[in-house]
């Protein structure tokens, strides 16, 4: 085969397959949510995470605003410190408050964050005062049956 | 008794001696490929050559079964999903199937047997024809002229081929999903992306592409190289690369599955 013909075809070849590499990461993979330049780093305080994983993502109404960097456990208080990375385009009052919900019934663990009143908004570094942890199912079936276990003996005294 | 018993460890001795020395000489060969690379590298055309021969003809039998395993996996996960009331997620199969295993698997096992095969026979015949050894007399180096440009072009074509199988099968399973059967196109999408994760599913899916690559390319070559210069003696050297590529693509898989997807 000639020359400039062989080259054209290997063009065409590399070409296609760099642009299916493309295609994948772009249409196929959620590339443009990983990627946040513009972004602020916030740490809330939890009792207990549950099972909150890292690059979980942070939810406001519904709307994925940032991810979970990292988690870590401050031995202080013994409180999960958790660093949030939220989108600069969604700034957040500095009274807002973060909970640890659970994605359907059987669905993973996102943070969900509601936007408080404050005139200010959270900077860089902040630390988010109000927060709720995540529900541990053993912990509230023991709180129901402790409930019903009080209920039922004080009911027999009187 | 005694003698039984001898020539049964002999057997053994004799087989583990030559497994130990064909290793040592695939290594030994595979050092040499790479060592001499640098002219290849240099003199380009030669892989481009080997590109065209690696890549470009293997593209048609790579889109079609990329195309025809994406209309596959669309139809049987939508007939299973279907039940469960959740025909949307039949694009986060056939994407999730495709990029993470089929794709890579699937692609490589073609390419053993479309190009690795191929390769193998090149390599034999240019051997039993006395070919290397004419290069050798001449002052060529046969493996900067014909051996590294050939591992080149099989390296760099593989993770291209993968990624357009891949690509094929998820626009297989959007056309029998979508187009015939009528599932959204908008939750088909969404669903897949929200799901497909460009650091876990599929760059660990082109890392495996480019380990079969190499893998392939290299037992293709050693096969060829290291072949009986006999027409049996050939004939036998494609089967084994058949085999051997695609046993050992599958077991590569298994090992890079438990690193990549289990754990965290």
């Amino acid at each position: 085969m000639q020359r400039t013909t062989l080259d054209l075809w290997v063009g065409i070849f590399v070409t296609a397959g760099v642009a299916a590499l493309f295609v994948l990461a772009l249409k196929v993979g959620n590339a443009s949510s990983v990627n946040m330049s513009d972004s602020y780093r916030v740490i809330a305080e939890f009792d207990n995470i549950g099972g909150l994983k890292a690059r979980a993502p942070v939810k406001s109404a519904g709307v994925v605003v940032g991810r979970v960097e990292s988690i870590s456990l401050d031995t202080r208080n013994f409180r999960a410190n958790v660093a949030l990375r939220i989108d600069k385009r969604y700034p957040f009052p500095r009274d807002s408050s973060a909970s640890i919900l659970t994605a359907g019934l059987l669905g993973e663990q996102y943070v969900g964050m509601d936007g408080g009143g404050d005139e200010q908004n959270l900077k860089d570094g902040d630390r988010l005062k109000i927060t709720q942890s995540a529900i541990v199912l053993e912990k509230v079936i023991g709180q129901f049956l402790y409930g019903k276990a009080a209920e039922t003996s004080s009911g027999k005294k009187e | 008794m005694l003698n039984a018993l001898s020539h049964g460890f002999r057997v053994v001795g004799r087989r583990s001696i030559n497994a130990v020395w064909r290793m040592g000489s695939a290594a030994r060969f595979m050092g040499l490929v790479l060592l001499r690379s640098g002219p290849s590298l240099r003199r380009f055309h030669l892989t481009i050559d080997e590109l065209h021969f690696a890549g470009v003809l293997s593209l048609i039998i790579i889109i079609v079964s990329g195309l025809f395993v994406g209309l596959v996996l669309g139809l049987q996960g939508y007939e299973t999903l279907k039940r469960y009331g959740s025909a949307e997620a039949v694009g986060t199969l056939v994407a999730l199937a495709l990029v993470r295993e089929l794709g890579p698997v699937v692609a490589a096992l073609l390419f053993a047997s479309r190009a690795g095969s191929a390769m193998t026979a090149e390599l034999g015949i240019m051997k039993s024809t006395e070919q290397l050894s004419a290069m050798e007399m001449m002052a060529v180096d046969p493996f900067a002229r014909v051996i590294s440009p050939m591992f080149w072009g099989g390296f760099l074509s593989m993770p291209l081929l993968a990624a357009i199988f891949s690509v094929m099968g998820i626009f297989g399973g959007y056309l029998i999903t979508v187009v015939i059967i009528g599932v959204d196109s908008g939750a088909f999408w969404s669903q897949m992306q929200s799901s497909v994760d460009l650091r876990n599913d599929i760059m660990n899916g082109v890392i495996k592409s480019v380990v079969f690559g190499a893998a392939v390319t290299a037992i293709a070559l050693f096969e060829g190289y290291d072949a009986p210069p006999t027409a049996e003696g050939v004939s036998h050297a494609v089967t084994r690369t058949v085999v051997t590529s695609a046993l050992a693509v599958l077991a590569l898989d298994f090992v890079l599955t438990a690193f990549m997807f289990t754990g965290v």
